[in-house]
């Protein structure tokens, strides 16, 4: 009991630090504007991709339509703002937009997640797409020019503040019972099903689950970039969240927090090259997954546990 | 009735196109299980080949063609030496991040050497209108429908009867087991990817003539679309791509036609999952139980 | 008292029939072979009680403690709830998990943590997982593996990839347990160690046992009663010594007039 609190209170001090250093850094001007927005940008990728990587890392089932819920929870938040332009409407707005996404979520996932690999992936792109032509054609969204003006509610804290909260909800969920028969279902599903396991029942949780993150990571890139358009949502944005999956190394969340930010800085880098800048991103990934074919990290995990227990091993000899 | 019979001209011969790029998607798929993504940009490739030897070596259509084809297979060659041979025993999704990484490197290195601009393809051949009856019929249709048609059944003959087709069926039915009778893996995969490419090429030169304008993206949505056609006719089988093809080709017509074109692709993408959800493998795949 | 009886099953694939009207019964406590040369269905019998495969014909009911349960049609994982637990002819662990994580796995129906208990790390979450922890090295205790918990499954030899398979088919706390060739590709010493478990297994934790096995000196060792199937039917029953003797299985196995 005064282990976990140990643990716990270890967790709440790295992020408290990390929040006081960025403001830090942002107070002597380390943080520019340029780089406040780089940071933002990372954080709304982190908040997409442990959401992803629920669904294709824990519970083994390839989703390539994330950025069609990240679009549901974008739109319905920016709608909601609009209107209520203040922190209530933003509350609601979020609550509104992952109650959106995780109902569509269920909708698609009861019948299509019988479906195996790439027939399942092909079939998610498919609906991330018809929600995409949906808010293309819709006159509520504005059709393909999208909506502009919404408010911006979330700053950088805001950001920071839900990075921290979404990832507390995925790792917890992936540490307990019902994380672990999600993983059963990665696994072996014949095996799982026999000890108990209702493996449709647990794929479509991950899956639900998954979507209302993405939900959240759409409603704040819509509220910080205060413009969205339906083609921001399309195959490309799924590609983006899911190389960052692959990349970190699947099933690892350190993993998604390294890729994530390893290629957010490089995009800020290579914003001098110009027109060469995606010609050296596109080189960078190939060189990535030949050299690390499992990812950065594979599925290796930061955790404030081994550190103690090492720490005391250490202490003892 | 004649507006039928014209939808389903113009449905068979963008369906051909699709085909054509389905098939080496689904060669792939069926040889090494990798969604090869940059196949799209393989055709963009032929394209441009297309466009640059009619403009500077003023080749007329056939060798255009030919050569765009010759070009396109050593370009899949030398991208499966080079990006995908490393990752052969890596987990497949390691793969597909990187097929995703070379259709980045092509696109946005075309847009660098190129420019991005939309070009418009040099008209190798004068277009003519027959009229059969009520139905308008461009030579460029008839042209696109009997080359991908040819190209279908000279495939079909190199993979039922040639040494080097058995070897590809043989290493995907069991890549081990055809390494131990003697067959060359690298080689027969590699012969694979040149196929494949090949036809992408010939895709490529064919629908610039078609549609008239070529730009370094242009393959991005085609791909995805020919891909869909492969997983809808049920991917790795030959005969499914080119039914999964014409299938695409001939529901978006139709749903232009009656007046929705904004909504074609959800129109694809809701069949495609109907399709799905009642064969989960595709129209002609089988749904293989895993046996305990 | 039975617990498990089958009446009239059968399973049709398209023209074969690989079970055919195979009616047997299962009584409390009970250690159980099921015998018969290669290709005879026995796993497929095996698939058709455990749900993984649905049965053309016939019925399946168990006596559960709110009274019979039909069993037959239902999914595998409801049938798991209802009792029945099993391992399988080629090991299906789940390799990539610790030996822990493939215990608590198969506690999953009987544990009752709720989601948001789980997520915001209320105490009453750390007390349940204490106490599973606790159930989880016990049971593992049982079977000498207490050390090997926080290994990954795929590192462990052979013999213990078997074992944790065994144990945990256990944790799922079932009526009855079916065991899919057990000894497969295990040498002579750790086949007998198998026979003292599976003994201990029925002594400890007064279940019923099926079992599956090439092995006859396994067989005839522990086995009660035996189930001899050919060409998916039944041919014999009775005791070891019944068996043994009985000329159709003696032809069964060894072909022939006998």
């Amino acid at each position: 009991m005064k282990k976990n609190l140990k643990y716990n209170l270890t967790w709440l001090a790295i992020m408290v630090v990390g929040y006081i250093l960025i403001d830090v850094l942002e107070l002597v001007g380390v943080i520019d504007q340029f780089a406040e927005t780089t940071l933002v940008l990372i954080g709304i990728n982190i908040i997409l991709a442990t959401g992803l990587n629920l669904i294709i890392g824990f519970s083994g089932q390839f989703s390539l339509g994330h950025a069609g819920f990240m679009a549901i929870g974008a739109y319905t938040s920016a709608l909601i703002t609009q209107a209520i332009p203040n922190g209530g409407g933003m509350v609601l707005g979020l609550i509104a937009g992952m109650a959106l996404s995780a109902l569509v979520a269920l909708v698609v996932g009861i019948p299509t997640l019988r479906l195996n690999g790439d027939y399942l992936a092909i079939a998610t792109m498919g609906v991330a797409e018809i929600i995409r032509i949906i808010m293309n054609n819709l006159k509520i969204t504005n059709g393909p020019a999208g909506l502009y003006n919404i408010p911006q509610l979330a700053n950088w804290s805001v950001v920071y503040l839900f990075v921290c909260l979404t990832t507390i909800l995925i790792v917890n969920f992936i540490h307990s019972r019902d994380g672990r028969a999600v993983m059963s279902v990665r696994e072996d599903e014949i095996a799982a099903e026999s000890m108990g396991v209702n493996i449709t029942k647990w794929k479509v949780i991950a899956f639900v689950l998954g979507a209302a993150t993405a939900a959240i990571g759409g409603a704040l890139h819509a509220s910080y970039i205060q413009t969205i358009a339906p083609n921001d949502f399309g195959i490309m944005e799924s590609i983006n969240i899911l190389i960052i999956v692959v990349m970190g190394g699947i099933g690892s969340i350190t993993g998604t927090y390294v890729a994530a930010i390893v290629l957010g800085l490089l995009d800020m880098v290579l914003q001098n090259f110009g027109t060469l800048r995606m010609v050296l991103y596109s080189l960078a990934l190939i060189l990535i997954m030949v050299f690390k074919p499992s990812g950065l990290l594979g599925t290796w995990e930061f955790s404030v546990r081994r550190i103690f227990t090492k720490f005391k091993a250490k202490g003892d000899a | 009735m004649h507006t039928v019979l014209q939808q389903l001209v113009n449905g068979l011969s963008l369906g051909s196109i699709y085909a054509l790029l389905a098939l080496g998607y689904t060669m792939v798929y069926g040889i090494i299980k990798l969604i090869n993504f940059a196949h799209g940009d393989i055709y963009m490739l032929g394209a441009f080949w297309g466009y640059y030897v009619i403009n500077q070596w003023h080749f007329s259509f056939w060798p255009a063609l030919i050569s765009a084809m010759i070009f396109c297979a050593l370009a899949g060659v030398i991208i499966e030496y080079l990006a995908y041979r490393p990752l052969r025993n890596s987990p497949r999704i390691a793969a597909l991040i990187t097929a995703i990484g070379v259709s980045f490197l092509l696109e946005n290195g075309m847009s660098y050497l190129f420019s991005s601009n939309v070009r418009s393809f040099p008209q190798a051949i004068a277009v003519k209108q027959y009229h059969l009856g009520s139905v308008t019929i461009s030579n460029i249709q008839l042209l696109i429908l009997v080359v991908s048609i040819v190209l279908m059944i000279l495939l079909q003959l190199i993979i039922k009867e040639t040494k080097m087709g058995k070897a590809m069926r043989a290493v995907s039915v069991d890549a081990d087991a055809a390494q131990l009778i003697g067959i060359n893996i690298d080689r027969t995969i590699s012969f694979t990817f040149a196929l494949g490419s090949a036809l992408a090429g010939a895709a490529g030169v064919l629908i610039g003539l078609y549609y008239n304008s070529i730009d370094p993206l242009m393959g991005m949505t085609p791909g995805i679309k020919a891909f869909v056609a492969a997983v809808l006719g049920g991917i790795g089988l030959i005969p499914g791509a080119a039914l999964g093809g014409f299938v695409i080709g001939l529901i978006e017509t139709a749903v232009q036609a009656l007046g929705f074109s904004a909504f074609k692709d959800a129109v694809v993408y809701a069949v495609l999952i109907l399709i799905l959800l009642v064969r989960p493998a595709g129209i002609l795949g089988k749904n293989v139980k895993e046996k305990v | 008292m039975t617990l498990l009886d089958v009446k009239g099953l059968t399973k049709n694939f398209g023209g074969l029939t690989a079970v055919s009207d195979v009616s047997m019964h299962l009584d409390d406590n009970e250690l159980v072979a099921l015998i018969g040369p290669n290709g005879a269905g026995k796993t497929t019998l095996f698939n058709l009680l455990t749900g993984v495969i649905v049965p053309s014909e016939g019925t399946v009911t168990l006596q559960a403690d709110a009274g019979l349960e039909v069993l037959n049609k239902k999914k595998p994982y409801t049938i798991a709830q209802a009792g029945l637990a099993r391992t399988f002819q080629n090991i299906r662990l789940f390799k990539g998990l610790s030996v822990e994580d493939n215990v608590l796995i198969a506690m999953t129906s009987k544990n009752k943590e709720g989601f948001l208990e789980s997520i915001f790390r209320l105490p009453s979450f750390y007390k349940k997982e204490d106490e599973l922890h606790q159930q989880v090295l016990d049971l593992l205790k049982i079977f000498d593996m207490q050390d090997d918990a926080d290994k990954l499954a795929k590192n462990l030899p052979y013999g213990a990839q078997r074992r944790l398979e065994i144990v945990r088919a256990l944790a799922t706390k079932p009526k009855i347990l079916f065991l899919d060739e057990p000894a497969a590709g295990m040498n002579p010493e750790e086949t007998a160690d198998l026979t003292r478990l599976i003994r201990q297994i029925q002594e400890e934790f007064h279940i019923t046992i099926l079992l599956i096995e090439h092995d006859m000196s396994l067989v005839m060792n522990v086995a009660e009663r035996i189930y001899v199937l050919e060409y998916g039917q039944l041919i014999a029953e009775g005791t070891p010594e019944e068996v043994q003797k009985d000329p159709k299985v003696i032809k069964a196995y060894l072909g022939g007039e006998a």
